[in-house]
């Protein structure tokens, strides 16, 4: 028995690794696609039809390429620190719960979650935290002023992010009243979306996740105008592309967990209504499918917003996250406490 | 002083809390991105699609030939002179008897070479020549991976006789005109010659 729970729960871990790592795979086609409509070009045709192999060949020239360890970098450290990248952002999509648990006609059920720990959104927590470092070790293993200045950034960067990110949660958890995501994600299926609820604290959320990845507006780490590559100056091959795919999969697990968090996972409007059309199986497949379709969406947001805004200056992100943020998140925080206290049964809070 | 209709006059003026927000501003920027995804984009598809070209486009230099097939080039220098980038090279040789068929003049280039990594298509070689004898044409340098396959001779510079690089999009009509006039021993062939007589220069 204890085999059997061990092998599906294997399986479900093997499947969320590999749709995270397709899916962000085809986010790098995706990011070069839009980028070209967007400035009015065709964007990568040649790989494939509609260049849809492009991937493969970007993945293929990446493992090709020299692998190049500089002289006076410290070997190990400078090893470890894509692989902490990769590793890290691999294991923050454990917790999301991809579709309501499915019940067969024999009575067994089946959960698509890899681990439904009470503490997801702490887990969730504690893993980005631990992402700085693989930016933070390997930036400063290279021994490259470019890198160590990019590290710095990275480290001051994600670190000031994380209180105001943290504080928007608080709120959340306030009115869930629970830190697992399960839970969470269960109370949106009675109640309107968390959304509804908390749009400051989802604006605050969005923000941050976008400096949590190091995309741009925030993407002052790799600012390739003025520190050449950042902290993956002197990174090659596929420890580059290690850290290239990496907040591509941040991306996908940033934009999962919004979706989760905030617009109801796999839970959409008017779900009860098609079961009886649908069958229970029915509507749970349909949402699954739908959580893909916001998670795609959000994905699209990150690199529409990419291609949209320039890249703020270093005072311009510490004024925005330490003067701006946290105060609102921390506002967001004591509202969603007074709005608590007086509305109790009325928003059903 | 107003240069243009587009200039703008910059005010320092405090921002407004909108403006401070960013986020109209970025609602904008997005609007207008979004917009754009959805225009036909203005890509050429080069190796399918060519773009169209100037009808003086300056490429590939072609040596020609008169309308009997012979080189008109004579040597002369007056095109590395008047190169810029110093990418004409030539060595000039003696006309030998019965070779009149061959070469317009006296003397000719037994070796041209045109380095078609220092050329930079100005085409001053084309306006310096006295003889009509080089053109730039629509016709694209490929791209090599050797620097010495780079440097193109004669063989790849002179036209061939039965298959003629058509110039006349480089020449004015005023020039074509004169091209018409056979008395002039620049427009007559070497057969127009012996014909001719020697003496008939009017000019």
């Amino acid at each position: 028995m204890l085999s059997t729970v061990l092998i599906y729960k294997a399986l479900i871990a093997l499947g969320v690794f590999a749709v995270s790592l397709v899916i962000a795979m085809y986010s790098t086609y995706g990011e070069r696609k839009i980028a070209a409509f967007i400035q009015d070009r065709v964007g990568p045709d040649r790989a494939g039809p509609w260049g849809i192999l492009q991937p493969l060949a970007d993945g293929g020239k990446m493992f090709l390429k020299e692998e190049l360890i500089p002289g006076i970098a410290n070997k190990w450290l400078f090893i470890l620190g894509p692989s902490i990248s990769m590793f890290v952002a691999n294991i923050s999509s454990v917790v999301i719960p991809w579709a309501r648990p499915m019940v067969m006609e024999d009575g067994s059920t089946f959960h698509f979650q890899v681990s439904d720990i009470n503490i997801g959104v702490l887990y969730v927590f504690g893993v980005v935290s631990i992402g700085v470092y693989g930016i933070m070790i390997g930036g400063w293993a290279s021994n490259n002023k470019y890198s160590l200045l990019g590290t710095l950034r990275a480290s001051s960067q994600m670190i000031s992010y994380e209180l105001a990110m943290g504080l928007s949660l608080v709120a959340l958890i306030m009115t869930t009243g629970s830190l697992s995501l399960n839970d969470i994600v269960e109370k949106q299926d009675a109640d309107f979306c968390n959304f509804v609820y908390q749009p400051l604290g989802f604006l605050i959320f969005i923000i941050c996740a976008f400096a949590e990845c190091n995309r741009a507006p925030f993407d002052l780490p790799e600012s390739e105008s003025e520190l050449v590559g950042g902290y993956h100056t002197e990174f090659t091959s596929m420890k580059l592309g290690f850290y290239l795919f990496a907040e591509y999969i941040n991306m996908f697990a940033s934009s999962a967990l919004m979706a989760t968090l905030y617009f109801g996972g796999y839970h959409f409007p008017f779900e009860n209504e098609l079961i009886p059309s649908l069958g229970e199986n029915g509507v749970r497949i349909l949402g699954f499918v739908l959580l893909m379709g916001k998670i795609i969406f959000f994905i699209f947001l990150f690199m529409w917003v990419r291609w949209t805004i320039p890249r703020f200056r270093y005072d311009q992100l510490m004024n925005l996250g330490w003067k701006s943020l946290l105060p609102l998140s921390i506002l967001n925080l004591v509202l969603t406490g007074i709005i608590m206290a007086f509305t109790e049964g009325w928003l059903k809070f | 002083m107003k240069l243009t209709n587009r200039s703008k006059v910059v005010s320092n003026k405090e921002m407004s809390i909108a403006e401070k927000l960013y986020l109209p501003g970025i609602a904008k920027g997005l609007a207008i991105t979004l917009k754009h995804s959805f225009q036909k984009p203005v890509t050429t598809k080069y190796p399918e699609q060519k773009r169209e070209f100037s009808p003086i486009y300056r490429g590939w230099h072609v040596l020609k030939r008169d309308e009997a097939g012979a080189e008109r080039c004579t040597a002369c220098g007056l095109c590395a002179v008047a190169c810029p980038a110093e990418a004409i090279t030539m060595e000039a040789a003696e006309r030998k008897k019965g070779e009149e068929h061959l070469y317009r003049e006296e003397k000719y280039a037994a070796v041209y070479e045109i380095n078609m990594l220092r050329c930079i298509f100005c085409g001053l070689c084309e306006e310096a020549c006295p003889k009509e004898a080089i053109f730039l044409t629509d016709r694209i340098v490929d791209a090599e991976m050797n620097r010495n396959t780079m440097i193109y001779g004669k063989d790849k510079l002179v036209e061939a006789i039965d298959n003629r690089v058509d110039v006349s999009k480089r020449q004015t009509p005023a020039v074509a005109e004169f091209k018409k006039d056979k008395f002039h021993t620049h427009n007559q062939t070497w057969q127009d010659r012996l014909n001719a007589g020697h003496d008939s220069d009017h000019h």
